[in-house]
C-alpha cells in the first residue's frame, strides 16, 4: 500500500555520498473508507435518534357508557391486558361470551394470529369488508405502559374498523384472576 | 536493436480530494448532530412498528418513569410565557433572572412550590438522578392538579405566541404501571385533549 520509492537517488555515480532522496507516495483509499463509514454512522444516528410518534385518540370523556355498549355484540372483541405480558381474550358481552375466554401472548403467533382470524370471520358474517372487527382495550392496574403500546401497535398492524381503550369491570377482573392474570 | 518500450500507464489514482470531501461532509454531519440535553429522568420507551415522526415545535412532552411526571416544552418565548402565566396562577412572582433561566431548561418536575429552588441550581445539579420528585397528578380538593394547571397554562401560551394548538406527546417508560400512565391520560382528558402521541423507539412486525 505505502509504497517507499528510494530507487530515484540511484544512478548518480559520484564519489560523494548522496543521501538518497525518498519519496513516500500514501495510498488513500483506506482513509477514505473509513471516512465513509463515519459519515454512514452519523447521518444514520441523527434521524434515527428521533422518537417516533403513535398517535392515539381518546373518546370525550363526557359520553357515557351506556352510548359505548350500542354496538354489536357479534362484531366486537374485548382485550385483557392483564400480568406477565400476556392477554385474554373474548368476542360479545362479558356477562356471555360468544367464545370462551382465551389467553394469548403478545406478538406475531399470539393475540396478531386471533386477531387477522377474527376479522377475517367478522367480514365474512358481515358481508361488508368496511365493518369489520370492533376491538374494546381494557388494560388492568397489573399490566404494564409497554404491554398498551404493543396492543395497539397490533392495531396498527391489523387496522380493525374501529378500536379503544376503556375501562375494565369487575367481571373481567375475575377472568383475569382465574387465569392467573393478576398478579 | 531498438527495445520497443511498453508504456507503463501508473493506475494509482490521487485519493487526496477524495480524501478532503469524505472529512468535510463528516464535519457537517457531526456539527448539525444536536447534543442531547441531559434528562433528569432516564426513560426506556418501549417499542412500536409505526413510523411517524414527531415534529419539533409546538408540542409538550410528558415524560412518564418511576411513578413521577416530567414536563418539557420546546421554545425559549413559551417557557417564559408558561412562567409567567403559571406564577399567576399559583400567586408566585418570580423576578427576570429566574424568567430567563427557565427559558433555557429543559425537562423539570418538581411541585410549585419548589420551582425557585430548581431554577436557582446549575444545569448538572439539576439533572442529578433522583432529585426532583415529578409534577403532582393529585388534584388537591376542587382545585385541579398541578400537572392539569401545567398543560392548561402551556396551551395558552402555544396559543397566544405562536397561534398554534398545542400538541401533547406522552414519553413512558416500558414497565411503568398502567394505572400511572391512565391519570396522566384521564388529566388530559379534562382538558379535551383527547388526542395526543406516545413516544415509542422503532421494532420490526416480528416479534
Amino acid at each position: 500500500m505505502a509504497e517507499l520509492d528510494t530507487s530515484g537517488g540511484g544512478g548518480k555515480k559520484g564519489g560523494k555520498i548522496r543521501t538518497k532522496k525518498m519519496s513516500t507516495r500514501v495510498d488513500l483509499t483506506a482513509m477514505v473508507d473509513l471516512a465513509f463509514l463515519l459519515i454512514t454512522f452519523f447521518m444514520l444516528t441523527t434521524t434515527l435518534s428521533k422518537p417516533q410518534a403513535m398517535d392515539i385518540a381518546m373518546p370525550d370523556k363526557d359520553v357515557k357508557e351506556q352510548q359505548q355498549l350500542t354496538i354489536a355484540d357479534n362484531r366486537t372483541m374485548t382485550i385483557l391486558l392483564g400480568s406477565g405480558n400476556r392477554v385474554e381474550w373474548y368476542m360479545g358481552a362479558v356477562e356471555k361470551p360468544l367464545t370462551p375466554p382465551q389467553v394469548d401472548n403478545y406478538g406475531k403467533n399470539g393475540i396478531r394470529k386471533a386477531l387477522l382470524e377474527k376479522k377475517k370471520e367478522v367480514i365474512a358474517m358481515t358481508g361488508d369488508p368496511a365493518k369489520s372487527l370492533i376491538v374494546l382495550i381494557k388494560p388492568s392496574e397489573k399490566s404494564k405502559y409497554r404491554n398498551l403500546v404493543d396492543i395497539l401497535d397490533e392495531m396498527a398492524i391489523v387496522k380493525p374498523q374501529t378500536y379503544a381503550i376503556v375501562d375494565i369491570f369487575e367481571p373481567e377482573i375475575e377472568l383475569l384472576k382465574r387465569e392467573g392474570l393478576y398478579q | 536493436m531498438p527495445r520497443i518500450k511498453v508504456p507503463r500507464k501508473s493506475t494509482a489514482i490521487d485519493m487526496t480530494a477524495m480524501c478532503d470531501v469524505a472529512f468535510l461532509l463528516l464535519t457537517f454531519f457531526i456539527l448539525t448532530a444536536t447534543a442531547r440535553q441531559p434528562e433528569p429522568l432516564p426513560v426506556d420507551t418501549p417499542a412500536s412498528t409505526v413510523k411517524i415522526k414527531l415534529p419539533d415545535t409546538d408540542i409538550a412532552t410528558l415524560t412518564v418513569g418511576r411513578g413521577k411526571v416530567f414536563f418539557s416544552i420546546p421554545g425559549q418565548d413559551i417557557r417564559r410565557d408558561l412562567l409567567e402565566k403559571m406564577g399567576t396562577a399559583y400567586g408566585i412572582e418570580f423576578t427576570e433572572e429566574e424568567k430567563k433561566r427557565f427559558s433555557v431548561m429543559e425537562s423539570f418536575g418538581v411541585p410549585i412550590g419548589n420551582l425557585k429552588q430548581i431554577i436557582a441550581m446549575k444545569g448538572e445539579e439539576r439533572n442529578k438522578e433522583g432529585l426532583q420528585p415529578g409534577i403532582p397528578v393529585d388534584s388537591v380538593g376542587v382545585r385541579p392538579s398541578e400537572l392539569h394547571q401545567w398543560v392548561y397554562q402551556a396551551r395558552l401560551a402555544t396559543k397566544e405566541l405562536h397561534n398554534q394548538d398545542m400538541r401533547v406527546s406522552i414519553k413512558g417508560d416500558a414497565n411503568e404501571k398502567i394505572p400511572e400512565i391512565q391519570k396522566v391520560i384521564e388529566i388530559l382528558q379534562s382538558q379535551n385533549v383527547n388526542k395526543f402521541s406516545l413516544i415509542t423507539s422503532l421494532r420490526g412486525e416480528d416479534y
